[in-house]
């Protein structure tokens, strides 16, 4: 990034001064090497949303920060409904409460090493991954619309979990407020048979072994060792969330010149928050979040079945469930003052500190967890919030690496083959029906999740608790 | 003819034509170029579409999106196109055929056609070209 856009504030703040129709300044958490290899449309995109009427405090890039739609990939921010704020289908993006699920399996490393293969075609054999790949669950209209209201919730009454699972899920499970009579057939069409599967791209299931603690109390809080197995899952709202972000993107794009609103990039679509158009995203987008809270707690329901095939010891519970493509209404104090607002998290993960509402009673002392996810062949952390990061953004945190190469660049580099080779050498066995879809997320193509996950902790966004590195990939 | 431009997350694809209609339609294969080996895809079965949108450049996002909802709900990819534009509407003939793990060399599923990089003119040689970034 040109250093001309930025001014240094501290080590790792980066600040944009508020000029022309900027209503607040912008910040982007960062260290030296990541805002030099930051593009220059970040500073760009903070700066068009510090422009968003009713926004609040600061617009905010964490430290993945990258070029997005509309909003970067790593933005925050947060609008005031009394100040005619908007809402924005670009601030969410297409994967609607696209997130990490990370549970525990209750084992050690060294009782799955002998049986890592088997573990690895179980889990692919019952994971729906990849493209156009469908899950046992066949829904008619009326049963989606069921889904889209109840979330996890509607997914545990179905008998795909436990009760007890909801509770460590944001919003225990179920977001309020969705209208799925704003949600088009289109969108609804495409979820049809698409609730439990992983999707392509970005997304997976990982088996990994924790292997370090930085925060033995926050770890054990968590229930987090040294050795212990756990399992994440990387995936959101499938065809629905996406059809959900294509319909409003349209629907604000159009709109927006009604509403006055003069916007410096279609992709920053929004309306405000008070508004008809507002009101209908709102109702839709809060079907998306349940929609992938349901399919992640079905995913969940399914490794469930995995292990009790191969290793009925194995205890599968839910450590947390945390999205971050969402807009969720929450409190906060800005200058003194207690707000109702409605906070934009485009790639960026929720990281509540101690003592807040909503932590389940287990983390509540500590925070709340903060799920970061790596690469198939470096590491996942797992974060915990802090008080200072609702100061400093709305109580947010980064969500993974981020790219660093194109996948067209990275196709050029890598075969699938040789990618799937070299991480079993290493000792991660990838599972996929794609390996041009491997080569395409080679872990080299990604920026270093460490160097992100460092900048989080030092800026105080959220703090390391431990670092988990994959055993078995399953890649969709 | 078609091609993909660089993004840094995701990746642009591009058609070109010396119609818009052939233009929207080289950007469809290379939409479909994204996801799978389109060489691949047989043109077994047909599906008509159709759209209608107050600009050029936003009927090639809605053209690629619809595609994108027909490759969701039905299964299928394309691989050959015909395309028709009268004023502010589409109407093509998309060709292909079921998906196939085994034949299509899987990379990635499109989740839609964004706004950005989103473009529909003719380049300096008079060629017509449409463009868009998907999001992957």
């Amino acid at each position: 990034m040109d250093r001309k856009l930025v001014k240094r504030r501290n080590e790792y703040t980066w600040q944009i001064e508020r000029t022309g129709s900027m209503h607040v300044d912008g910040t982007i958490f960062a260290s030296e090497d990541l805002i030099a290899g930051m593009d220059d449309m970040v500073a760009r995109q903070v700066r068009n949303v510090a422009s968003l009427p009713g926004i609040v405090a600061g617009s905010y890039a964490m430290p993945d920060a990258h070029w997005g739609y509309g909003f970067c990939i790593g933005g925050v921010a947060a609008f005031d409904p009394q100040a005619g704020g908007v809402v924005s289908a670009g601030g969410v993006g297409f994967d609607i409460s696209c997130g990490v699920r990370t549970m525990h399996t209750g084992l050690k490393a060294e009782e799955i090493h002998s049986i890592r293969e088997q573990i690895a075609e179980t889990l692919f054999r019952k994971i729906p991954a990849g493209v156009g790949s469908t899950g046992r669950i066949k829904l008619t209209p009326s049963g989606l619309d069921e889904v889209l209201q109840g979330g996890a919730q509607w997914a545990v009454e179905s008998g795909y979990g436990e009760k007890e699972d909801l509770r460590f899920i944001e919003s225990q499970g179920k977001i309020a407020g969705a209208k799925p009579a704003e949600v088009s057939d289109h969108a609804k069409n495409r979820q049809l048979d698409q609730m439990g599967t992983l999707g392509s791209g970005n997304h997976y299931l990982e088996v990994q072994e924790v292997v370090e603690v930085y925060d033995p109390a926050a770890a054990r809080a968590f229930g987090i060792e040294v050795g212990d197995i756990k399992i994440s899952i990387h995936c959101g709202s499938r065809g629905l969330g996406h059809q959900i972000g294509t319909d409003f993107l349209k629907k604000m794009t159009t709109a927006a010149k009604s509403y006055g609103l003069d916007l410096p990039e279609r992709e920053l679509a929004c309306a405000p928050i008070e508004s008809e158009v507002g009101q209908s995203y709102l109702g839709a987008m809060r079907c998306g979040i349940n929609c992938a809270l349901a399919n992640r707690q079905i995913l969940m329901h399914l490794v469930r079945e995995a292990f009790d095939q191969i290793l009925p010891k194995a205890s599968v519970r839910l450590l947390y469930d945390v999205s971050h493509n969402t807009c969720q209404v929450e409190e906060h104090e800005v200058g003194k003052v207690r707000k109702r607002l409605f906070v934009h998290r485009k790639g960026a993960t929720r990281a509540w500190g101690p003592g807040r509402e909503g932590i389940p009673s287990e983390y509540k002392k500590v925070g709340q967890p903060v799920l970061i996810g790596g690469t198939m062949g470096t590491a996942s952390y797992i974060l915990v919030g802090t008080e200072a990061s609702e100061r400093l953004a709305f109580g947010s945190s980064c969500h993974g690496a981020g790219r660093a190469m194109s996948r067209k660049a990275a196709t050029k580099k890598w075969h699938g083959k040789q990618v799937t080779n070299q991480l079993a050498e290493q000792g991660i066995l990838i599972r996929t029906k794609s390996l041009r879809g491997v080569a395409e997320e080679a872990p080299l193509a990604y920026k270093d999740v460490s160097e992100v996950v460092e900048v989080s902790h030092k800026a105080a966004l959220a703090t390391k608790v431990a670092k988990l590195v994959p055993l078995i990939c399953i890649k969709g | 003819m078609w091609e993909h431009f660089h993004h840094q997350a995701d990746i642009g694809v591009r058609g070109i034509g010396a119609t818009m209609a052939e233009a929207f339609a080289e950007g469809a294969y290379a939409l479909m170029a994204v996801i799978c080996s389109p060489d691949k895809v047989k043109s077994v079965e047909s599906v008509k579409i159709r759209c209608q949108a107050p600009e050029l450049d936003l009927l090639f996002a809605d053209w690629l999106n619809e595609l994108i909802y027909e490759m969701d709900t039905r299964g299928m990819l394309f691989s050959r196109f015909e395309v028709e534009i009268v004023g502010d509407e589409l109407t093509a003939r998309a060709w292909g055929e079921p998906a196939d793990a085994d034949r299509h060399e899987f990379a990635v599923m499109v989740k839609a056609a964004t706004y950005m990089e989103l473009k529909a003119g003719h380049d300096n040689t008079g060629q017509y070209f449409v463009q868009c970034v998907v999001d992957v």
